[in-house]
């Protein structure tokens, strides 16, 4: 269906080719996952089907495309409208109209099909997508896994053959990307649609693809085959993949269903073993963490926790018995029955929630269940409009701003919000100067996370991880007690994610407090000492990680879904478990 | 019920206005002819009672008919700046006086003495209760005409206006409508980044603030426009049709030759000395002219989805706007003095009984068009757009 001969793309300006020796054949009706790190050309690859590269972007591509054997060299973008659907990044970027059944029909008319046929076909789309509640809502108030499916579907009713997808699923919350995911299965399935989509996220994807297309290295031809044999060779992984590695597991599985199947004489072998503490995380030396104090008051979880002290001390810091240190008597933020209310909309009701030094705290739960606001509320951007929040015993609303970012930083969603500067040195030096930190506190931070990058870099053009470093180390000048990230691993590849785990855990040894917003469960479980689990602005869920996600169907990582219902969360921890039992 | 004869009941069943969806959508257009009917009335009277009716009018119209859409959040603005032409009119009576003669004096201030080039013009001095008054009405005229705006603005779809434009200048609706979107997108952003200079402890508020951001504002509103014009270009816009060279040739001959004669006919019509042919010219313009776009029409190949209809309510609701228009005008031929209370000496204004029930034939759509479905829907997921995008 889309043949590459021997493509290689080269944007004006660089050094060397984006893509070269592209030589592939991705055939009809199959669901083909592009893989590989950040910055290897994958979004560029995807451009190249659509005729939106080079047409759209400039640049010089060589060798030849052809979908359905049209060349994408004299056929424009809006020339393979009717034959291959687009969906980018953001859907809000995709979006033409205002309404939703609008912008199903809109690529339609631009077509030129018949007005009865668009209307068919619109019911149909309604209908495939679950969206015939949604036919009349501006797409504005729409959730993120409704967006993105309206997306999905505004380039469905062209009926292409081909449909090309940027990481439709980093955005989402675990539900809504499953979402997503059914409605991408059944168009393979009952459509016979061909389906390429890039994604970061594997192990949301991988065991729903038919082929795997792998690029290993900037400018490295790819490699093309079955999951289960690309997985093995490739550099990013999920970690249902990882863990069949570990246990030698063949065939490799892809689903947590096949690895659970597989995972009987693992489990065995675990059984005497206890699960380790992470390395860095509530270190005995320092204040411990008080997730039974009295600084919490979880709705439920803490009878239980309160009643089993020995266990919640396994889990969270083997080794000599911890009792509750002083730390639990003055945690570095405490929100008391906190109430937020925007217009009509109760964004978060009676909260109550403490945080010690020393603790990572993961905040989960759908998209618009209200973790931003929390963050928002902690760091003064939202005041809040009932109960109190006290960070370092300040009220954060009410206080001055800098003196506030001595005491709580944040990392936006979008960290380029906080650049505003040409060049990095300058940035530092504004970072200085706001803290009222000593000169060079900043760049000392910079180099320390980000290195190898010069005074004279354009924030904008560092990549995602890289930015999101950089703000790291603005927000860490004022040296807070208290770090909040919201959503820090979004479109972060594998080995970026691990860099952000090693930093952050770091901090955590030296006693700083995180709170992280997030839905990736993963990231949840490597770092996080306690969960908090949201649900239309109300906490409905606080204690151990291992606790809270194990049981939770959207929350619980792969390895605890293979492993349940023994506590395993990560990878790494069993590799320790293995290792020392070896 | 059961005595009111079959005719009545038919005809009370069909009135009764049904729930509104996609089908039975009012056009965009009716709206804004009833609105423009009720501006017009507006402009030919000065009498505040008549005025206030007017603008009572629109305003139940809307609050029974508008829908939680977020153009529909508009009128609240309109009104605000009504208010504001009103306090701004007077004010400026208030300070550099009026023509009106009057002889009742409320105060009197400081006047600002003048060198005589600046002749006819006047700082401060005598206010009298003659001018306040004349301002008031001229300011309350003004403010009704944009409340009638923004009425129309908020119970019709902007988006679906100018999807109704022609199909050779569907591609400039798009643009346009593209554009429209863009603001409320670029306040967002300036709202995100402002709250985000907290983050690095500088004041949110001030004038640095706002030249700090401009650019990351810029700078996004451009990378979102590049983004959105990707996807149109992916999804066929601007798919063109092969058309014969002499078909291309016509429309521009014919939309240039229109477009001039429209030109000199609107000179002829201003000058002086040409308003014999000015008009002929005019509209002999718009003819050719209209039949260049029709032509050009040809080239696009798009198809329009469920286009609204104009039903019986459609014309009900036009009708009735103009209606009021109608009436008011003849009735400020018939009885000028009603439609313009006395200013010096003055009176107080009286309620024309005629067009009075004129300007109350503009509720009609309170009565007719379909009703929007309850605001559940469009409540229960506060849009959080600022948080999706990022």
């Amino acid at each position: 269906m889309i043949r590459f001969e021997r493509v290689s793309v080269r944007y004006e300006g660089t050094e060397r080719p984006t893509l070269s020796g592209v030589d592939l054949t991705v055939p009809e009706g199959e669901l083909v996952l592009l893989v590989g790190p950040s910055g290897v050309g994958k979004s560029t690859l995807l451009g190249t089907v659509s005729g939106l590269v080079p047409h759209f972007t400039g640049g010089l591509l060589s060798g030849r495309v052809t979908v359905d054997g049209r060349d994408t060299r004299t056929h424009k973008p809006r020339e393979l409208a009717d034959l291959v659907g687009t969906v980018g990044q953001d859907p809000l970027a995709h979006f033409v109209t205002d309404t939703v059944e609008d912008e199903l029909a809109y690529g339609m008319e631009s077509l030129g099909l018949a007005p009865d046929v668009m209307r068919r076909r619109v019911e149909e789309t309604l209908d495939l997508l679950g969206l015939a509640e949604l036919r009349d809502r501006p797409i504005a108030t729409l959730s993120g896994g409704q967006q993105q499916r309206v997306a999905i579907g505004s380039v469905l009713t062209p009926h292409p053959k081909v449909l090309v997808l940027d990481e439709p699923t980093s955005a989402l919350d675990p539900a809504a990307a499953e979402e997503v995911l059914a409605v991408l299965q059944r168009l393979v399935h009952d459509l016979g649609t061909t389906v390429l989509m890039a994604e970061h996220r594997l192990e949301r994807v991988v065991q729903y693809a038919d082929q795997v297309v792998l690029l290993p290295a900037p400018g490295a031809p790819p490699v093309m085959g079955p999951p289960g044999g690309v997985m093995q060779v490739s550099p990013v992984r999920p970690p249902v993949v990882e863990l069949g590695l570990l246990a030698g597991w063949d065939p490799l599985p892809l689903s947590v269903r096949d690895a659970r199947r597989g995972a009987g004489g693992l489990r065995e072998r675990l059984a005497g073993a206890s699960v380790p503490a992470r390395t860095g995380g509530a270190p005995t030396s320092g204040p411990t963490v008080p997730a039974s104090g009295p600084g919490t008051t979880p709705v439920r979880e803490v009878a239980a926790e309160r009643s089993r002290p020995g266990r919640l001390a396994r889990l969270l810091g083997r080794g000599p018995a911890t009792p509750a240190t002083p730390s639990a008597a003055d945690p570095v933020t405490r929100v008391d029955g906190l109430g937020v209310r925007r217009g009509r909309v109760e964004a978060l009701r009676r909260v109550t929630l403490a945080v010690a030094p020393g603790e990572t705290v993961a905040l989960m739960g759908r998209n618009g269940a209200g973790k931003s606001t929390l963050l928002g509320a902690l760091v003064g951007m939202i005041e809040p409009t009932a109960g109190t929040v006290r960070v370092g015993g300040l009220a954060p609303a009410r206080t001055d701003p800098r003196a506030m970012v001595r005491r709580v930083g944040l990392v936006p969603q979008e960290p380029r919000d906080l650049l505003y500067a040409d060049t990095v040195a300058a940035e530092c030096a504004a970072a200085d100067r706001d803290a009222g930190a000593a000169e060079g506190t900043c760049r000392a931070l910079v180099s320390e996370l980000l290195p190898g990058v010069g005074d004279d870099t354009h924030p904008r053009d560092l990549s995602e991880g890289q930015r999101l470093a950089l703000a790291l180390a603005l927000v860490l000048t004022g040296r807070p007690p208290l770090l909040l990230l919201d959503e820090p691993t979004r479109g972060l590849d594998y080995a970026a994610k691990a860099r952000l785990v090693g930093v952050l855990r770091g901090l955590a040894a030296e006693g700083h407090a995180i709170v992280l917003a997030t839905h990736d469960v993963e990231l949840a479980a490597e770092l996080a000492h306690r969960v908090v689990i949201l649900a239309d602005g109300e906490v409905v869920a606080d204690g151990p990680t291992g606790r809270v996600v194990v049981s939770s169907p959207a929350f619980a990582p792969q390895t605890a879904k293979i492993l349940a219902p023994q506590e395993w969360l990560t990878v790494s921890q069993v590799r320790t478990a293995l290792e020392a039992g070896a | 019920m059961t005595a009111a004869p079959a005719p009545a009941r038919l005809l009370r069943r069909a009135l009764y206005a049904p729930e509104a969806d996609r089908a039975n959508a009012l056009p965009a257009g009716a709206w804004w002819l009833w609105a423009l009917g009720l501006a017009t009335a507006a402009s030919r009277t000065t009498n505040p009672l008549l005025l206030g009716l007017l603008v009572g009018v629109a305003g139940y119209v809307v609050a029974a008919r508008r829908t939680d859409a977020p153009w529909a959040r508009s009128y609240g603005a309109f009104v605000k700046l009504g208010l504001f032409v009103v306090v701004l009119r007077l004010l400026f009576s208030v300070f550099l006086g009026s023509s009106i003669p009057g002889s009742h004096t409320v105060l009197t201030l400081p006047e600002l003495p003048l060198p005589d080039w600046a002749q006819g013009v006047r700082i401060g001095g005598r206010v009298t209760a003659e001018q306040l008054v004349f301002s008031l009405y001229e300011g309350m005229k003004l403010a009704t005409l944009l409340i009638c705006v923004g009425a129309a603005n908020a119970l019709a779809n902007p988006a679906r206006l100018l999807k109704s434009l022609p199909g050779a200048l569907y591609e400039a609706g798009v643009a346009v409508v593209v554009a429209m979107t863009f603001a409320p997108n670029m306040v967002a952003d300036v709202v995100r980044l402002r709250t985000a200079r907290r983050l690095r402890g500088r004041p949110a508020g001030g004038v640095r603030a706002v030249a700090q951001i401009g650019l990351p504002v810029l700078e996004g509103a451009l990378e979102r426009s590049v983004a959105v014009a990707a996807s149109m270009d992916a999804r066929g816009y601007g798919r063109t049709a092969q058309v014969p060279a002499a078909v291309r040739h016509t429309t521009n001959v014919l939309t240039l030759g229109g477009l001039l004669g429209v030109c000199a006919g609107t000179y002829g019509l201003l000058a002086a000395q040409g308003a014999v042919y000015g008009l002929p010219l005019l509209l002999a313009g718009l003819v050719i002219a209209m039949a260049g776009l029709r032509l050009g029409g040809r080239r696009s190949v798009r198809t329009r989805y469920r286009p609204d209809r104009w039903g019986v309510r459609a014309w009900l609701v036009a009708c009735s706007g103009a209606v009021a228009a109608a009436a008011m005008i003849w009735a400020g031929a018939v009885a000028p003095e009603a439609l313009r209370p006395g200013v010096v000496p003055l009176t107080a204004p009286v309620l024309p009984l005629w067009p009075a029930a004129a300007a109350l034939t503009g509720l009609l759509p309170a009565l007719v068009a379909p009703v929007p479905p309850s605001n559940r829907t469009a409540t229960d997921r506060p849009a959080r757009r600022g948080k999706e995008q990022a």
